[in-house]
């Protein structure tokens, strides 16, 4: 598994699209620092970019490579090595490398303001950490519309769309339920429909450690009062690293079902 | 060495695999022939572990490989087309699958059987279809094991490419490798094959040698002789 991760990581290394992702975001925190001039600051907004954008790229990158790397895989399936460790090794190189990019990218800017002498260096490493959690996320998530969809184009509009679903219509559609049923106690209801949403859930997450109530909103709200500060991170964190765990699993599924 | 019995695959709903049976127990070429979509390739890739039949066993060496991937290692296939990740080199790509394989390969003088030396240092998306194959040739056959399968080895070679081919063959059955190929090409069947595996429309149609067809049909070659038999088939 280990030499497909390899392989992939190299091969993804050598992609000029790597390069302009880890540029974009080295671009981006020079920016947001530059405009806010202050770190604590620039990681609110960051957030907000974080949060939408992170699952818009390892979306886009995982059914790219996975479908570029077709070839690769055929060859890769023909050798002694168990279907799973192909799979997985190309899912780690993929969000491997996209973590490595979005960590540095973003590093490197708020390290040279400043970032390791202001005490905003724990709600930073949080980020960092939401963000690759959404990177892999989404890989897996992509990488599960990809074996599912042998067609391309297909497979690409159906991964852009639950993107879209997540990032953006989910929320939409989630405030108007409030809206209707508000009669209703709605707590654990606002509780589940925010952990069912990784992009909802990163967003809680960040802001129940940047302790800042204003911007938490109704299901924010719900979930500081149900869990508590710490609690309610601790509990964000696992939900989120079962939507890793269990999208992966079912890529592995059905990756030994498939046939080349 | 192989056995497969009672096959069935279906791709939704075309019905592609009808039960294969088939036992092959000792070395040699076995030339597996049929027209378009007789399930040639989906039998390969059954053997490889890259299809999953919805029916029946598979043994490589009285092993059942459901799920397995262990008993690739004496399995050295040569896919249909030589279709590599463009982006790396000859050299590399070679590099690369003795790392993924850890078996020992030879294939320094398979480069020069194939004159690939030039290009070496070359990325593999700027290959022409005759050199893609041969590197797909020495990839193949660089691992030193018993088993050989060969998806329309001939694709695209040029007649020099082609007699080395033959030569390199002979040699490994003369060692006493079981060799596996598919193809449309009659006069190379004739000239390498020890035995004739016919599928059509997902069964096995004959089994046996070149002699044993010609005598079987009372015709002088063996084009004339598949021609009768999906034929007959077709009659029934």
């Amino acid at each position: 598994m280990f030499k497909i991760l390899k392989y992939s990581f190299y091969d993804l290394m050598r992609s000029k699209w790597s390069y302009f992702y880890f540029l974009f975001y080295l671009l981006l925190g020079f920016l947001l620092l530059f405009l806010n001039n202050d770190v604590s600051k620039g990681i609110i907004t960051l957030l907000n970019i974080i949060v939408v954008l992170v699952p818009l790229i390892g979306t886009i990158f995982g059914i790219m490579y996975f479908y570029n790397a077709r070839e690769f895989t055929t060859l890769l399936l023909a050798q002694p090595i168990r279907r799973s460790h192909i799979f997985l090794g190309q899912f780690l190189g993929v969000g491997g490398s996209l973590t490595l990019c979005l960590v540095l990218g973003l590093g490197i800017p708020f390290v040279v303001y400043g970032l390791l002498r202001s005490g905003a260096i724990w709600d930073f490493g949080l980020l960092l950490v939401v963000g690759a959690c959404l990177t892999l996320i989404f890989t897996a998530l992509s990488f599960n519309v990809a074996l599912r969809n042998t067609n391309r184009i297909k497979g690409f509009g159906y991964a852009v769309l639950l993107w879209l679903f997540l990032a953006i219509v989910y929320d939409g559609l989630f405030l108007l339920s409030l809206l209707i049923f508000e009669e209703y106690p709605l707590d654990t209801y606002a509780l589940v429909g925010s952990m069912v949403n990784p992009i909802d859930l990163s967003r809680i997450l960040i802001l129940l450690k940047l302790d800042i109530s204003v911007l938490l909103g109704y299901t924010g709200a719900v979930f500081k009062s149900f869990f508590g500060t710490s609690k309610g991170l601790i509990i964000a964190l696992i939900v989120l690293v079962l939507w890793i765990v269990i999208p992966v699993r079912l890529m592995i599924r059905q990756g030994n079902k498939k046939d080349f | 060495m192989i056995q497969i019995s009672n096959l069935h695959k279906s791709f939704k709903k075309n019905h592609v695999l009808k039960g294969i049976d088939l036992a092959i127990d000792k070395g040699g070429i076995y030339a597996i022939l049929g027209p378009n979509g007789s399930g040639k390739t989906t039998m390969i890739k059954s053997i490889l572990g890259m299809i999953v039949p919805n029916e029946g066993q598979l043994k490589v060496d009285g092993e059942d490989i459901a799920k397995k991937y262990v008993y690739r290692q004496k399995l050295n296939y040569l896919p249909q087309i030589a279709n590599f990740p463009g982006n790396i080199k000859v050299s590399e790509l070679i590099r690369m699958i003795i790392d993924l394989r850890e078996q020992t390969a030879d294939h320094e003088p398979l480069l020069d059987t194939f004159g690939l030396r030039p290009y070496l240092d070359q990325k593999l998306s700027t290959l022409s279809g005759g050199s893609a194959q041969k590197v797909n040739l020495v990839l193949t056959f660089m691992f030193d094991n018993p088993i050989y399968i060969l998806d329309e080895p001939t694709t695209g070679l040029d007649p020099n490419a082609l007699i080395r081919f033959k030569e390199l063959l002979k040699r490994e059955r003369d060692k006493g490798k079981t060799i596996l190929i598919t193809t449309h090409i009659m006069p190379f069947v004739e000239e390498v094959a020890d035995e004739i595996i016919y599928l059509l429309e997902g069964r096995i149609g004959f089994k046996g040698s070149i002699e044993a067809l010609l005598e079987l049909h009372k015709v002088e070659d063996i084009e004339h002789a598949i021609a009768q038999m999906a034929k007959n088939m077709v009659d029934v």
